[in-house]
C-alpha cells in the first residue's frame, strides 16, 4: 500500500541544512546521517513518485485519442504511440450558442473567486484577533462553536441563505442601482457572500492558531505605549500574519476556482456569472459520452491554481508560524 | 516589506487575470446573430413583447442545448423576447433549492415527472394558461397531459420524447445467419438461444454503468417486461403504487429480465461475465455488436447517438433496431418511453407566450427539424425528423393504437426511482435473489 | 462575452472590492473614535461583529433549520424520530455507519503522518519547492477530477485483454489475477479512503511544513550539541513545536472527511458497500427528495463531530493555562 514506506522511513527524519552547520561531530556519525538522508531522501522520492503517478497518466491520456485510451494503458504509449490535441481543442475553442468561448468563462471564475478569497481572509482575521488577543467573557465556548461549524453541510445551508438573498438582498440591490444608476447590479454579489460565509469557520481556526502563537510581549508593549487594538491589528498582528494570510488565500482561491454548487445556486440562473467549472462539467455532454474531454479539462482548470501556488509559495516557506520572531 | 509583500501578493492574482483576458480576448466577441428570414405571421399570435426576457433552465447540454436555443430563434425574433437558457446537469438537484429559495427561473424543464410532481404539490409552479391548455389537447394524448397535470390542476405541457426498450442489432449478420426479428417475447429468448448456441459468441451485451445512477438501464428492462407482461393497468398501479413493489407479478417481470441479464449463456458479449455489466458505461454497452462479439442490445432510441462516427443507421445498414416485442403478437403495441415538461414558476405575459409556443405544433417542428429528438406532439410531420429511426419512433408516438406508459422510474418517487430501484438493481446482479430486491424497494417507499 | 461585459465584470469585482475595503476602514476608524469608557467593547464588537453576523446568518440558522427538518417528513409534517428510525434500519445503515468510521480514523491519521513525513524529510532539501508541488497539485484538483484520475487508476479489463488501469496492470505484473477494484467490498472502501487521503495529504505538508520553519533554529542547534540523534530531536524538539498545527490540521482533516461524499458518489455511488453518512445525506435530501432523512443524517454527522469538538476544548484550556 502506498502508507507503509513513508510510515516506516519517518523514523528516521533528516535535517540536511543542520548537517552542514555542525561541524565538530565525530565522521562516524556524520556517515551514519548521511544514510540516513540517503533513506530519508529515498523516502520522499518514493511519495513524490506515488502521489504524481495517477495524475502523470491522466496527463498522458489527454493527449491520445478516445479509443486509445480504451484500449491500451497509457504507459504503453511508446508502443502505441497516439497523439492528439483533439481533447484540447474541444475544451479550448469548442463555443456554441449555448456555451459561449472559454474566455468568459474564465473571467468570471476568476470575478468570483478573487473577491471570495479577499473577504474571508481579513474577516477571519479579525475575528481571530479578536478571540486570540482581546479577552472577553465567553471568548472560548463562542471560539468552540464557530470551528464546530466547519460540519455543517453546504448542502444544508443553501435554501436558507437564497432565501434571505431574494428577500433582502435583492431588493437592496435593486435599490442601490436605481438611485445610483452607475452602480451595476452585480451578479456575483451573492456568490461573494456565499463563499465568505461558508469559508469563515475554518479561515478562523486556521488563522487563530498563528495569531495566538504571536508572542505576547510584542502586543502587550504595544498597548501598553497606548496603541487601540485596531492599531494592533493592523500594524503588529498583519505584518506577522502575512504568511498565514497568503497560506490561507491559497486555499481558499482553490476551493472557490474548484466550486460549481454555490456558484450555480446563487448566480441568479444567469450565464453571465456561470464559472468554468459548469462549463468542464457540460463539456462530457448530455448523456456522459464526452467523458474523454475531461482528460483536458481537469489540465486546462489546473492552470490558474498552480500559477497562484507557485507565486505565493515563498509564504509557505516561512510558513503560518514563522513570522512571529521575523516580523 | 509591507509594500514588497503587497506586489508580490497582487502579482499571482494579477498575472491569472491576464491569462483570462488573454482568452477571453483571442476568442474575441461574437459575432451579431444573423438575422433568419423568418415568415412572422405563424408568430403573430404570440403578441410582441420588445425587451422583455423569459429564463429557461433545464438539463440539457451541448448540441442538445445549441438544437433547442436554435428553436426558440424564430419565436424570439418574431416577438422580441430574449430567451436567456441555462443548462446544467445539476439541475435537477438544484430546481427544489433555487425554488425553495425563490430564485427559480421563469420556465424549468424537468426530464422527470415524479419531480415536476413534488415542485407541484409544494406550490411552486403557476398554473398553465388556458392556450397551453388547449394546444395540449389538440396535440397529445391524455396519457401524455396527465403527466403534466397534479391533483386535476394541469400545470405543464411535454416537450421532446424518447422511446425505449428498442432492441439494436446486426442486420447483415441477422440475414447471414438467417435469423429472424422476433414478434413475441418468446421469440426473442428463443433467438437468445439461438444466437448463444450457433454464433460462437454471448447474444446481450448490456451496459448498467452512469456513475451516481449506475442501474438505470435495467430498469428499463423491468419497466418494458411489467408493461408487456401485464399490461398498462397493472404497471400504473405498480408506479402509483396502488400495488406494492414486491407484488408477485413484479417479481414475474424481474425474474424474465433476470433469465436476460442473470443469465452466464446470455450475458454480457464483448464484455465479461454477468458482473461485468455493472463496470461497463452504458454508452458502451451496444459497441461489441460492432465487432461480432454480441448480437443484441437493449437501449433506448437516444442511443442511435452513440454509435461511432460513419455507423450507418438503416434496416439495411450496419445496425438497426426493433421494439422489445409484445407477450403475444397479437398484443396492441405497448412502449416504454421518456420526455420532459416544462413547468412555469413565473406567470408573465412573455412567460405565457413563450410556454403557449413551446406546447404547439409550430415549435415541436422547429425543434425536430434541428435534429436528434422527437416529440409526442401530434402536429409533428414525422419526415422532418433527422433519421429514419426517429421518422419511426414519431410514427409510434403518433399512433393512437399505441399504449405509451412514461418511464416508471421517473414517476415514482425520488427515493425509489432515484435510488433504491437503481441500487436493488445492482445488488441484483451483484447476486441478490429477486424477492430479497423487490423487499428492500418495497420498505424504501416513503410513508407519505 | 463582447469586451464591454468583461469591462463590466472587472468594474464589479473592483467595485466590490473597493466598498468591502471602505465598509472594513470605516470600522476601523470609527472604533477609534469611540468614547473612551467604552472604547474596549466597541472594539471587540468592531472585530468580530463582521464574522458572527454572516455566521449566524449563514450557518447557525441553516443548522438550526437542518436539526428541525430531521424531524419531519417530505411534506413538511412532523413525524417525531421516524428519519431517524429509518435511518438505523435500512439494510446498509451498519455498513454506512462502518464505513464512516474507518474513513474519519483512516484518512486524517495517515494524511498526516504522510504530510509530515515528507515535509520532514524534504525540508531545506535543494528543489523544496516543486518536491512540495508534486504532492500539492492533487488539492488543486477538484474532487471530481480527482475522482476521473483514480477511476483511471482502478479500471478494470478482462484477464488477457491488455490492462489499462495502472493498478491492475501491476497486479498481473506480478502474475495476479486482474480485479474488479471498486466492486470487491471490503478492499473498495479503502480504495476509496487513498484517494482522499492523496487529496489531503497536501493540505497536511503545507501547513506542517510551514509549521516546522517557525521553529527556531537555536533550538535544533542545540539539541544537536547534546548529541541527539535526528530521532530523538524529531521527537523532542520538533513535535512539541508545531503541537498547535498538528492539532488543526487532524482536525480540519477529519471535518473535511466527514463531509466528503464527492469521491464515492462519483466513483462508486455508495454502490457495493462503500456508502458514507454523507453520500447517504446527499442522495436522500437532493436525488430522492427526502429533506427530512437527509437532515436526520446531517444531524447525525453533527453528533460524530462532537469528539472532535471537545478533543479541542481540552487543548484550547491547556494553551490558555499556558499562556
Amino acid at each position: 500500500m502506498t502508507s507503509t514506506t513513508p510510515n516506516a522511513a519517518m523514523l528516521r527524519p533528516q535535517d540536511a541544512g543542520a548537517d552542514a552547520r555542525v561541524e565538530d561531530t565525530a565522521k562516524a556519525k556524520r556517515v551514519k546521517r548521511r544514510l540516513t538522508s540517503r533513506t530519508a531522501t529515498i523516502a520522499s522520492l518514493i511519495i513524490a513518485v506515488l502521489w504524481t503517478l495517477p495524475t502523470f497518466g491522466l496527463f498522458v491520456s489527454s493527449f491520445r485519442p478516445r479509443d486509445q485510451i480504451l484500449e491500451n494503458g497509457w504507459w504503453t504509449i511508446f508502443a502505441n504511440p497516439g497523439f492528439t490535441l483533439a481533447n484540447y481543442q474541444e475544451v479550448l475553442l469548442s463555443a456554441s450558442a449555448s456555451s459561449p468561448q472559454l474566455g468568459a468563462y474564465f473571467a468570471n471564475s476568476l470575478s468570483i473567486a478573487i473577491p471570495a478569497t479577499v473577504f474571508p481572509l481579513v474577516l477571519a482575521a479579525m475575528a481571530a484577533y479578536a478571540f486570540a488577543w482581546v479577552p472577553f467573557k465567553g471568548s472560548s465556548t463562542l471560539f468552540i462553536v464557530i470551528f464546530a461549524l466547519q460540519i455543517v453541510p453546504l448542502q444544508m445551508a443553501l435554501i436558507p441563505l437564497l432565501q434571505m438573498f431574494t428577500q433582502f438582498l435583492q431588493p437592496a440591490q435593486e435599490a442601490v442601482s436605481d438611485t445610483l444608476p452607475f452602480i451595476p447590479t452585480s451578479n456575483f454579489l451573492q456568490i461573494w457572500i456565499a463563499h465568505t460565509i461558508f469559508a469563515l469557520p475554518l479561515a478562523i481556526f486556521l488563522l487563530h492558531n498563528f495569531i495566538a502563537e504571536i508572542p505576547g510581549e510584542v502586543i502587550e508593549a504595544a498597548r501598553v505605549d497606548g496603541a487601540s487594538h485596531s492599531q494592533v491589528f493592523w500594524r503588529i498582528i498583519i505584518p506577522l500574519a502575512l504568511p498565514a494570510l497568503a497560506s490561507f488565500a491559497i486555499f481558499q482561491f482553490l476551493w472557490v476556482w474548484n466550486d460549481l454548487l454555490v456558484a450555480l445556486i446563487f448566480s441568479g440562473g444567469t450565464e453571465e456569472a456561470a464559472p468554468l467549472t459548469q462549463r468542464l462539467a457540460e463539456l462530457t455532454g448530455s448523456r456522459g459520452q464526452e467523458w474523454q474531454r475531461l482528460t483536458a479539462a481537469a489540465f486546462v482548470s489546473l492552470a490558474i491554481p498552480l500559477i497562484v501556488f507557485f507565486s505565493l509559495q515563498r509564504y509557505f516557506v516561512r510558513g503560518l508560524l514563522a513570522g512571529s520572531t521575523k516580523g | 516589506m509591507k509594500t514588497r509583500f503587497r506586489r508580490r501578493l497582487v502579482a499571482p492574482f494579477a498575472a491569472a487575470g491576464v491569462i483570462g483576458l488573454a482568452l477571453a480576448g483571442c476568442t474575441g466577441d461574437i459575432a451579431a446573430e444573423q438575422a433568419e428570414d423568418v415568415d412572422c405571421s405563424d408568430y403573430e399570435q404570440y403578441g410582441s413583447f420588445d425587451g422583455a426576457e423569459v429564463s429557461v433552465q433545464g438539463t440539457i447540454v451541448e448540441v442538445e442545448a445549441d438544437r433547442l436555443i436554435a428553436s426558440f430563434a424564430p419565436f424570439e425574433q418574431c416577438t422580441g423576447v430574449t430567451v436567456d437558457y441555462q443548462g446544467t446537469q445539476e439541475f435537477e438537484a438544484n430546481i427544489e433549492v433555487l425554488a425553495q429559495g425563490g430564485n427559480a427561473p421563469d420556465l424549468g424543464i424537468f426530464p422527470q415527472p415524479g419531480l415536476f410532481q413534488r415542485l407541484a404539490r409544494g406550490g411552486f409552479f403557476v398554473e398553465a394558461p388556458a392556450d397551453v391548455e388547449s394546444n395540449v389537447d389538440e396535440f397529445w394524448s391524455e396519457d401524455w397531459k396527465a403527466y403534466g397535470t397534479v391533483d386535476g390542476t394541469f400545470y405543464g405541457a411535454p416537450l421532446m420524447a424518447s422511446i425505449k426498450g428498442y432492441v439494436w442489432y446486426s442486420p447483415s449478420e441477422f440475414e447471414e445467419n438467417g435469423w429472424e426479428v422476433p414478434t413475441t417475447l418468446e421469440e426473442l429468448d428463443a433467438l437468445s438461444a439461438q444466437i448463444a448456441e450457433e454464433s460462437g459468441h454471448l447474444p446481450w451485451c448490456v451496459g448498467l454503468g452512469s456513475d451516481a445512477a449506475t442501474g438505470w438501464p435495467g430498469t428499463d428492462w423491468v419497466e418494458d417486461m411489467v408493461l408487456r407482461l401485464h399490461g398498462p393497468d397493472v404497471y400504473d398501479q405498480w408506479v402509483n403504487h396502488e400495488i406494492p413493489f414486491n407484488d408477485p407479478r413484479i417479481v414475474e417481470a424481474f425474474d424474465a429480465v433476470g433469465n436476460y441479464l442473470k443469465n452466464d449463456e446470455y450475458v454480457n458479449g464483448g464484455h465479461g461475465d454477468v458482473q461485468s455489466q455493472l463496470s461497463v458505461p452504458f454508452g458502451e454497452g451496444g459497441l461489441p455488436i460492432l465487432d461480432g462479439e454480441c448480437s443484441l442490445h437493449h437501449q433506448a432510441s437516444f442511443y442511435e447517438g452513440f454509435w461511432p462516427e460513419g455507423t450507418e443507421i438503416a434496416e439495411d445498414g450496419d445496425i438497426w433496431a426493433f421494439i422489445t416485442p409484445p407477450a403475444a403478437a397479437d398484443d396492441p403495441l405497448a412502449v416504454t418511453g421518456g420526455g420532459e415538461i416544462v413547468g412555469a414558476f413565473a406567470d408573465r405575459e412573455e412567460v405565457q407566450a413563450f410556454q403557449t409556443y413551446l406546447s404547439s405544433d409550430l415549435w415541436a417542428n422547429n425543434r425536430v427539424a434541428e435534429g436528434g429528438v422527437i416529440s409526442a406532439n401530434s402536429g409533428l410531420d414525422p419526415s422532418v425528423a433527422s433519421s429514419e429511426l426517429l421518422s419511426q419512433s414519431i410514427e409510434i408516438l403518433q399512433n393512437p393504437e399505441t399504449t405509451f406508459r412514461f418511464d416508471g422510474s421517473d414517476l415514482m418517487p425520488g427515493a425509489v426511482g432515484a435510488d433504491s430501484f437503481w441500487t436493488g438493481i445492482i445488488d441484483w446482479i451483484s447476486g441478490d435473489s429477486t424477492q430479497e430486491v423487490v423487499d428492500a424497494i418495497e420498505a424504501s417507499w416513503p410513508a407519505s | 462575452m463582447t469586451t464591454a461585459d468583461l469591462i463590466d465584470k472587472i468594474v464589479q469585482v473592483v467595485l466590490g472590492i473597493a466598498v468591502f475595503i471602505a465598509v472594513i476602514g470605516l470600522i476601523m476608524f470609527l472604533v477609534d473614535r469611540a468614547p473612551k469608557k467604552a472604547r474596549d467593547f466597541v472594539q471587540l464588537i468592531a472585530f468580530l461583529a463582521p464574522a458572527l453576523i454572516l455566521l449566524a446568518i449563514g450557518l447557525i440558522y441553516p443548522a438550526a433549520r437542518t436539526t428541525l427538518l430531521a424531524f419531519t417528513n417530505n411534506a413538511g409534517q412532523w413525524i417525531g424520530l421516524d428519519n431517524f428510525v429509518w435511518m438505523f434500519t435500512q439494510p446498509d445503515a451498519l455498513i454506512t455507519l462502518r464505513n464512516t468510521l474507518i474513513w474519519v480514523v483512516l484518512v486524517p491519521v495517515l494524511s498526516t503522518v504522510i504530510g509530515l513525513a515528507y515535509a520532514v524529510f524534504i525540508d531545506k532539501s535543494r528543489g523544496e519547492k516543486y518536491f512540495k508541488a508534486l504532492v500539492f497539485m492533487p488539492m488543486a484538483i477538484s474532487f471530481v477530477g480527482a475522482s476521473i484520475i483514480w477511476r483511471f487508476v482502478y479500471e478494470f479489463r478482462q484477464a488477457g485483454d491488455p490492462q489499462i488501469g495502472l493498478l491492475n496492470q501491476v497486479v498481473t505484473l506480478f502474475g495476479g489475477e486482474p480485479q474488479r477494484w471498486l466492486q470487491e467490498p471490503p478492499i473498495n472502501t479503502f480504495l476509496l479512503i487513498i484517494v482522499m487521503i492523496w487529496i489531503q495529504t497536501g493540505f497536511a505538508m503545507v501547513v506542517l511544513s510551514a509549521s516546522i520553519k517557525g521553529i527556531p533554529t537555536e533550538q535544533i542547534e542545540a539539541a544537536q550539541l547534546d548529541g541527539t540523534n535526528a530521532w530523538q530531536r524529531f521527537r523532542n524538539v520538533t513535535l512539541p513545536g508545531i503541537r498547535g498545527s498538528l492539532v488543526v490540521v487532524i482536525t480540519t482533516i477529519s471535518i473535511a472527511t466527514l463531509k466528503v461524499f464527492d469521491i464515492v458518489r462519483t466513483m462508486t455511488a455508495g454502490n457495493f458497500e462503500t456508502s458514507v453518512i454523507a453520500n447517504e445525506m446527499y442522495t436522500q435530501a437532493f436525488r430522492a427528495g427526502e429533506p427530512g432523512r437527509g437532515s436526520a443524517l446531517a444531524v447525525v454527522l453533527f453528533l460524530m463531530v462532537l469528539p472532535i469538538v471537545i478533543y479541542n476544548v481540552r487543548i484550547l484550556r491547556q494553551q490558555k493555562e499556558i499562556r
